[in-house]
């Protein structure tokens, strides 16, 4: 069952800081971009800086209308503006800067925000806001205050700021693009944790493609347009084509592809640290 | 060309209050001239306290600063003069780009160090061609360059004010790879080329074991390692309870190497695992 279905989407706006206001000044974001996602499917949407992927994210809560096509959440059109809650409370939205995202002063409290919003009794924002931090496994911080924490754990209490709504997807653009190591880790593991356990749909827009091979399904756009969709192994593979087009291929994938070139023979290109140690032993043994 | 020494260099924000935290304890440390260090610590390590007291931009609790063995708070009202030698770049320096043109907020730095109009000129030219701005784009508005433009002419503002030691923070954050990489390389040409110090902070341990010849490593305020980056990155273990991680390219050639495979140690980037990979398999007569 199809959970988002984006239909020949474009989406253009008029550049105003240019004076003439003529057609030539119209800029061409989405470009006729079609896609589905299923329910419970995990997303990784890669793509150069400017390729559009944040204008596709604002296109899955209804923050943007497509110019032309349509985009269905879990089969409601996003132009129904009657319908903007329903989709909001299905798709959440996760950015950048945890700073910019938390609000209030106590960890549970900013959990807390989002239900208190939607008019959630409150035994029942107590039982979410337990549940969501749990999830994230935050829960031995509730009391904390949020500048208190590690980036890793702030965008974590984002994330269960946006479980407590109980969404259906969740939508996250450069979730770690500002954290260290052990902060990315934690983060992805949380991703993976909701996908998995929760059955949480999710569209994951990274500039990381180690993050990327643990997606069910890769999607690349390159100039508004979709330029590859497919398995990971599949996406990966295509180690020139991603280069041409200012992407990359994990390390391990590009040590794969380099070792091959040079004569060794490698049947697969690894996507993960553990199974390229694994094919690496078989051909250096 | 200017040295950069620490001496117990302490800083305390909300000192004798409740929230007395110490962000940066007791370190010392000495930077060469011509070095590429890396600075690495997870997230509220010091990093960025420790660099604003490189530049003199927060003044330390306790502890001396030293470029070229001079103390740069010995005269406090000059303590601007050590901001045009040391040159600090700060996390996403795109979003302080001000002028109406490109050209006249790269002049901006170099202006106000007193230099004549012609000689201004000189530097935009020089520093927009270091991090590889086209000269077209100069004389138009920041805000209609492309992410990664808005960076570099970032870049460029302080470039262009010639710091003996040029130190970025989080340069990469958010550029896609290529952005990434094209950036790192025009730093570490623009180092090789001018012979100075350069500074890099970075959550990417990709990046810093591919451009540096030493790395700092902060932790809980404290500097936890200063070595050759080789060496810190032989430390896994080390840096992963620290929260931070070696290459992905590194973790696989220590795993096959405590398997009894005879490849060296320290090998940081892709180039150098295939060359030392086929070598061994050439050495064994298999490839």
């Amino acid at each position: 069952m199809d959970f988002i279905t984006a239909n020949n989407v474009t989406f253009s706006y008029i550049d105003e800081d240019e004076q003439q206001l003529n057609t030539e000044n119209v800029k061409q974001v989405l470009d006729d971009i079609s896609f589905t996602v299923k329910k419970g499917e995990f997303v990784a949407l890669l793509g150069h800086n400017g390729c559009g992927k944040s204008t596709v994210a604002k296109h899955l809560n209804a923050m943007l209308l497509p110019t032309g096509g349509m985009v269905y959440i879990d089969g409601i059109d996003t132009k129904n503006e009657d319908e903007d809650f329903t989709i909001r409370k299905k798709v959440g939205l996760v950015l950048q800067n945890p700073d910019n995202q938390l609000v209030a002063s106590v960890v549970e409290e900013d959990v807390a925000f989002g239900p208190e919003n939607i008019g959630v009794e409150p035994k029942e924002i107590r039982r979410r806001v337990d549940l969501a931090l749990k999830a994230v496994d935050m829960y031995d911080y509730r009391h904390q205050p949020p500048h208190k924490l590690s980036g890793g754990q702030k965008q974590r209490v984002a994330i269960a700021g946006i479980i407590a709504m109980q969404p259906q997807c969740i939508v996250l653009d450069e979730p770690t693009a500002m954290l260290d190591p052990k902060g990315r880790d934690e983060v992805m593991n949380t991703i993976k944790k909701l996908n998995k356990e929760l059955n949480i749909t999710i569209v994951l827009i990274t500039h990381y493609m180690n993050e990327a091979v643990s997606a069910d399904r890769v999607i690349v756009m390159d100039e508004g347009k979709i330029l590859i969709d497919g398995t990971p192994q599949n996406v990966f593979s295509q180690v020139e084509l991603l280069k041409r087009h200012r992407l990359d291929v994990p390390q391990v994938t590009e040590l794969c592809y380099n070792l091959r070139s040079c004569g060794v023979e490698i049947d697969t290109l690894c996507l993960h640290t553990d199974e390229c140690i694994e094919k690496l032993l078989e051909v250096l043994r | 060309m200017s040295t950069i020494r620490v001496e117990n260099l302490c800083c305390t924000y909300g000192a004798k209050t409740p929230f007395e935290q110490h962000a940066v304890k007791d370190v010392s440390f000495t930077i060469e001239s011509g070095d590429f260090v890396g600075l690495i610590g997870h997230t509220g390590s010091g990093k960025s306290t420790l660099v604003q007291m490189l530049n003199g931009l927060i003044k330390p609790t306790s502890g001396n600063v030293y470029v070229d063995d001079t103390d740069i708070w010995a005269k406090p009202k000059e303590i601007r003069k050590v901001r045009f030698k040391v040159g600090l770049v700060f996390q996403y320096p795109e979003y302080q780009l001000f002028e109406e043109t490109v050209a006249k907020d790269i002049a901006f730095g170099p202006t106000n160090m007193g230099l004549d109009e012609h000689r201004v000129k000189e530097r935009i030219d020089k520093a927009a061609k270091f991090v590889g701005l086209s000269k077209d784009l100069l004389d138009k508005s920041p805000f209609d360059l492309s992410g990664g433009e808005k960076r570099r002419a970032a870049i460029a503002g302080v470039i262009a004010m010639d710091p003996d030691i040029l130190i970025l923070d989080e340069p990469t954050a958010g550029l896609d790879p290529v952005g990434r990489n094209v950036l790192l390389s025009q730093i570490s040409q623009y180092q090789k080329s001018r012979k100075n110090t350069v500074i890099l902070v970075s959550h990417s341990m990709e990046d810093v074991a591919r451009v540096t010849n030493k790395v700092m490593v902060m932790n809980k305020g404290e500097m936890a390692m200063f070595d050759h980056t080789q060496k810190v990155f032989a430390r896994s273990k080390e840096l992963t309870s620290m929260g931070l991680r070696v290459p992905q390219v590194t973790r696989v050639i220590d795993a096959l190497r405590s398997k009894g495979i005879d490849l060296p140690e320290g090998i940081l980037t892709v180039d150098k695992a295939v060359y030392e990979i086929t070598e061994l398999l050439k050495k064994e007569g298999r490839l």
